[in-house]
């Protein structure tokens, strides 16, 4: 009985360590929902069907990715638009170096990764050290890539060799690798922000870069290093799409909207616009509240198009649940 | 002798500063617009002929719009990321009303305006009463506006624009003396432009937007309503969206993602205009030059013989060094 | 510096720092001029001085936020120089400012470590930050108050207090600065407060703080160093004086300029504004009338509610309770534009935030009011409004504004020029009750002067005018009535040309009900 109750205790600590943020009442009330029409409408066998579930995890590994690096560029106070390009650009670059051979996996992988350290690193260098507008920055920078990529490459290039589709494709046991892939970011999103150094400093820089500065704290670094991790997550959510797609091409990140959606979802999740708190469990939940409505309407066979609308509607309400009481004027 | 030389010396000096100082208030937009588009008439022969410059006005012409309706967003403060939407809602939704019937061509825009207003009223809404920041409460609007006219149409552009709704974008007046053929979307820009600068420049209404944006706390203590004005704002914008909408429509014609990205070429037409982000700057004229600048780089890239996507890695680096310049000068004024 | 004074230093307890013939200017202002002081290990020590007396800069330059511009500083007999505040919490020297340096939506323990938190091979200790946080709480005795998880947003301000003492004591301050740390708290705050610091005194911390309530001074401080106009007036032991003789150094400092006379009993009208048994969360009970034609003079310490009492009147927080009446009608003011439309003016205390839009020209910003009084699509001219295009030349030559265009953007212009701006907004708005909250703060003194001679012209205009001041000269000045506000509540009401005496006395409590006094001051008008 003693353990139970302290397990009890540690779950609690561990929820309230977490912080559960608001969002996960609207993760319950859009999976009771579409629990319900389910019930109504298909008898319960979408929601009582593994594979479907395992299916919305699957849905929401591209986005989930690249969301913990927005929403870790968001608390820092700033925000990223170029991540739909190199998304883009990862998925193109890769899949033309490893032109489907195994051996020219690792050349690529490394490739891609430094691409986007150097673009998070140019990005964040604009905004701290030019003092540009983030907005203005990462909307530039993508607009550079996307002309990178549209005067090289204008349809699929090359392809994954069979080795490299793994990372979208393979399971173990039940469960999919890109959702533990998902997991493990989503867990490494939460460790960085609430158990490093770096992640504290961050919240500090975008909650008030006065208090930050006068804090000692180096406040350019901080968020140079933001956008960094920011353009790394979007080249793996990049090479988790070139994988399932089997090749690159440079529509997929503009397509997927990642841009935008992954900013929604990080201030769905409670991440506030103006930095200086959220966290990556909100921004999970927001990428799970779309994935459900996805999932659901397309298995009821309700127009597509409606779920969209749905989605911006969630949008504006969840973020006006949480700011309808500030006393604050908004712009 | 010596005196009265250097006296004169002075004063010629305090002439050219003079000078100087009212060069430095031209906005860069335009010695820029100008250089670019003597490039271009030199590279070719049809931008020094009434009739391309004209062509390069009507194509011109939405982005235009377009921009001064985003700039009145962006000058309290604001985005409104939904203009684009507006476009494709327009677009898809005109030519399904208007099934192939010139009768129903005014019906049909004027029920578009009243929607735009409408669009316009929710996002002042969400922003001013439920505090959503504006990126946001647009961004929703952005999905949800697209969603409705996919959902409206089924999915794919059904129906043609009849040729008086077309006429908007594409139709020239013929037989101008001097420039031989006006196109109509110029007239419907100057005419959108001049009651824009009148109500921007001339009026109460713009000078309360532009407080709003710098100091909001100011501008309420000085008994301006602040909620009222930002609400306008962003049906203002709505609306020219849907007056670019139709221009845009008649121009090209329908395809479902016609809108995409146009709220992102506003926002950098506006910025390349001058517009601050974070609201209390902006102007009506610069702006369209902004548009027309972006327009003409590409025209000159195209001529250049460079592959088409480049024009937007230079839109990128001309959207960041415009406002990088002005982050520059602002530092060195202090 | 004699020989015997030389000895007495000697004799003296060694200083933990020592600041040596500081001289700090600014624009137009010598802030400070030649400034020694030394402050003792487990002491406290209490800077008053009237506002402008450079008791801030004084702090700002201890704790690394100005560069003195003369004079050298010792810590433990070391010279040291700082250039950027951290320099100066490095060195054990903490301030704590009245705007908390705080993140609110952050734990009490991550504010307390931000930039220094413990780690275990790299990872944040969250646990042992917690109990670190705790640890410094329990040290400093308030630790069962305030939880280490707590967001500081959820704190009350006297706990945040704490949790900004807690950081300074988690960085080894040896010298712990506050700049008027009781504004904002209630009695019972105070108290803990004061306890608190009488344990951080025998941790042999020298305290410095600033404060203009008197009674707290002599509670808790061993020291008093006055500073007047800048200049040092001396450091006593707090012992050794009477609250009277404190007030006195303070005082009688010299005018630096001639206030233009008083209004005499025929230029004052009928009663214009008049407020009956209005309240609100800050204010009190409150029961006064303007004229027409007067200078009313409001002093009080800060938070004592003289900002309130202007906001309320001007409907940016209303009263709750009680009637406003406006030349003999009630009227309902709930917000700024309705008192506006009924030609009131508020010329506020922060110019930046509340008064100038800067990026605007000048002229845009004196026309704000008209436009706003006007409908919202009301035609303009390119160099105003049509109704009277030379308004603002007219009013910019009214008041003297220095510019070489009014197309000129506000943020350029000097402080005096931008309170000159602002004032010509309300008279363009042609507001006949004007309320000043500090007109001249931060202002240089010829400018001074001619805002002075311009709020007199108000009222020989026939306009009334309500003027809100923490420098009792300008208050004494400017004046045709005193009220005194003290703790949300008028306390009294005094003649004009009142001593500076009688007014702290009321400000600061010590005479409790000045029945005699307030009746005095109506039969002399």
């Amino acid at each position: 009985m003693t353990t139970t109750t302290a397990n009890g205790r540690g779950l609690k600590k561990f929820f309230r360590s977490v912080s559960i943020p608001p969002v996960y009442y609207f993760l319950i009330v859009i999976f009771l929902g579409g629990g319900l029409l389910d019930l109504f409408y298909a008898g319960g066998q979408i929601f009582g069907n593994t594979a479907i579930m395992l299916n919305i995890l699957v849905r929401s590994v591209a986005l989930g990715i690249v969301a913990v690096g927005q929403t870790m560029v968001i608390v820092g106070g700033s925000i990223d638009l170029s991540v739909v390009f190199v998304i883009s650009l990862t998925s193109v670059m890769s899949s033309y170096i490893m032109q489907g051979e195994t051996s020219n996996v690792p050349k690529a992988i490394l490739l891609v990764f430094l691409m986007g350290a150097g673009v998070g690193l140019v990005n964040g260098l604009i905004i701290t050290k030019l003092k540009v507008n983030s907005f203005i920055t990462t909307l530039g920078t993508s607009l550079i890539i996307s002309g990178i990529i549209n005067s090289t490459f204008s349809n699929w290039a090359g392809s994954v060799p069979r080795s490299f589709e793994f990372f979208g494709y393979a399971t173990i046991g039940p469960v999919p690798f890109s959702v533990i892939i998902l997991f493990l970011m989503i867990f490494a999103g939460w460790f960085v922000l609430s158990r490093t150094k770096f992640g504290a400093h961050l919240y500090g820089v975008g909650g008030n870069e006065e208090v930050a500065r006068l804090s000692g704290l180096r406040t350019d670094r901080v968020l140079i290093i933001a956008h960094i991790i920011c353009s790394l997550t979007a080249v793996l959510t990049g090479l988790f799409i070139v994988s399932r797609l089997r090749a690159g091409a440079p529509w997929v990140g503009p397509d997927g909207y990642y841009d935008l959606e992954s900013i929604a979802t990080t201030v769905v999740g409670g991440t506030l616009l103006a930095g200086g708190k959220g966290g990556v469990w909100g921004t999970l939940a927001g990428v799970l509240i779309f994935s459900i409505l996805d999932t659901t309407f397309n298995q009821l066979g309700v127009n597509p198009y409606l779920s969209i609308v749905f989605r911006g509607l969630i949008i504006v309400l969840a973020v006006a649940s949480y700011t309808i009481r500030s006393k604050k004027e908004a712009a | 002798m010596t005196t009265s030389a250097v006296t004169e010396k002075n004063s010629f000096m305090k002439v050219l500063s003079n000078i100087w100082e009212l060069v430095k208030k031209i906005p860069p937009v335009f010695p820029i617009f100008f250089v670019l588009f003597i490039i271009v008439s030199l590279l070719s022969p049809t931008y020094s002929t009434a009739n391309g410059v004209m062509a390069f006005l009507r194509r011109t012409a939405p982005l235009g719009i377009l921009a001064i309706g985003q700039m009145i967003v962006l000058a309290t403060g604001g985005f409104d990321l939904s203009m684009g939407s507006i476009v494709t809602l327009v677009c898809l939704v005109s030519s399904l009303l208007l099934a192939n019937d010139e009768a129903n061509t005014y019906p049909t825009i004027g029920l578009m305006l009243l929607l735009g207003a409408g669009i316009g009223l929710f996002n002042g809404f969400v922003v001013t009463f439920l505090k959503v920041p504006s990126f946001i409460a647009t961004l929703g609007t952005m999905l949800a506006v697209r969603g409705a006219a996919l959902y409206w149409v089924g999915g794919a552009p059904k129906g043609y624009f009849t040729d008086n709704f077309r006429m908007w974008g594409r139709g020239y007046i013929e037989n101008v003396p001097l420039v031989g053929r006006f196109p109509i979307g110029l007239i419907v820009l100057i005419v959108v432009g001049l009651i824009s600068w009148f109500a921007f420049h001339r009026t109460n209404y713009g000078k309360q937007i532009l407080a709003i944006g710098d100091n909001v706390r100011a501008a309420k203590l000085s008994g301006v309503k602040v909620r009222l004005v930002r609400m306008s704002a962003f049906m203002v914008s709505a609306v020219l969206a849907v007056i670019g909408g139709v221009m845009i429509g008649g121009y090209g014609g329908v395809n479902v993602s016609i809108g995409e990205g146009l709220e992102m070429d506003a926002i950098a037409a506006a910025v390349v205009g001058g517009v601050l982000l974070g609201g209390g700057k902006g102007a009506v004229v610069p702006v369209v030059f902004g548009a027309y600048t972006l327009e003409i780089l590409f025209s000159m890239l195209n001529l250049l013989g460079l592959p088409k996507p480049y024009k937007d890695s230079i839109q990128g680096l001309i959207i960041i060094g415009a406002v990088a310049y002005v982050a520059i000068s602002q530092r060195k004024k202090r | 510096m004699s020989e015997e004074e030389k000895q007495k230093m000697v004799n003296e307890q060694k200083p933990l720092m020592e600041v040596r013939n500081i001289t700090k200017k600014f624009p137009g202002v010598v802030a400070l001029d030649d400034v020694s002081v030394k402050f003792c290990p487990g002491e406290v020590h209490a800077v008053v001085g009237e506002n402008g007396a450079g008791k801030s800069t004084l702090m700002k330059i201890m704790s690394g936020a100005y560069v003195p511009d003369k004079g050298e500083m010792f810590l433990e007999g070391e010279e040291v120089e700082f250039s950027h505040p951290v320099q100066a919490f490095e060195k054990g020297i903490s301030i704590i400012y009245q705007e908390f340096n705080l993140l609110p939506e952050r734990s009490v323990a991550q504010n307390i470590f931000l930039g220094r938190e413990p780690t275990v091979l790299g990872v944040v200790d969250n646990r042992r930050m917690r109990e670190m946080a705790r640890n410094i709480l329990a040290d400093i005795g308030v630790e069962g108050a305030i939880p280490a998880s707590k967001l500081v947003g959820d704190l009350s301000v006297a706990e945040q207090q704490q949790v900004e003492i807690a950081k300074a004591i988690s960085l080894d301050a040896k010298i712990l600065i506050m700049d008027e740390p009781t504004a904002a708290l209630t009695i019972n705050e105070v108290k803990m407060l004061d306890e608190l610091i009488s344990r951080l005194k025998e941790r042999g911390i020298a305290i410095i703080f600033i404060s203009h309530r008197l009674a707290e001074v002599f509670e808790i401080s061993d020291k008093i160093t006055v500073l007047k106009d800048g200049k040092l007036v001396g450091t006593v032991q707090t012992d050794e004086v009477t609250s009277e003789g404190i007030v006195s150094m303070m005082v009688g400092r010299i005018l630096d300029h001639y206030f233009p006379p008083l209004g005499s009993l025929e230029d004052f009208g009928e009663v214009v504004l008049s407020v009956k048994n209005a309240s609100n969360d800050f204010l009190k009970n409150i029961n006064f009338e303007l004229k027409k034609g007067e200078v009313l003079g409001v002093a009080g310490l800060q938070g004592s509610g003289r900002t309130e009492l202007a906001q309320a009147i001007f409907g940016v927080v209303p009263f709750k309770t009680g009637s406003i009446s406006l030349n003999g009608k009630d009227q309902l003011i709930k917000s700024p534009a309705t008192a506006i439309k009924k030609q009131m003016g508020f010329v506020t205390e922060d110019r930046k935030s509340e008064g100038l839009c800067p990026q605007q020209p000048i002229r845009d910003n004196i026309l704000l009011t008209v436009r706003s009084i006007q409908t919202m699509l009301t035609p303009i001219s390119k160099d105003g409004i049509r109704r009277s295009p030379d308004l603002v030349p007219r009013l910019g030559e009214e008041v003297d504004i220095r510019t070489d265009s009014y197309d000129r953007e506000v943020q350029f212009l000097s402080g005096g020029n931008q309170q000159k701006v602002i004032l010509s907004k309300w008279l363009a708005s042609e507001a006949s009750v004007f309320l000043f909250d500090e007109p001249t703060r931060g202002i240089d003194v010829q400018a001074k002067a001619s805002i002075h001679d311009m709020i007199r012209d108000l009222t020989k205009q026939g306009r009334a005018v309500l003027m809100i001041s923490s420098e009792l000269p300008e208050i004494i000045g400017m004046s045709d009535r005193i009220l005194v506000m003290h703790d949300g509540s008028i306390a009294g009401e005094l003649p004009p040309e009142s001593s500076e005496l009688d007014i702290m006395l009321l400000a600061t409590g010590q005479n409790g009900n000045n029945g005699s006094i307030k009746s005095g001051a109506k039969g002399e008008n």
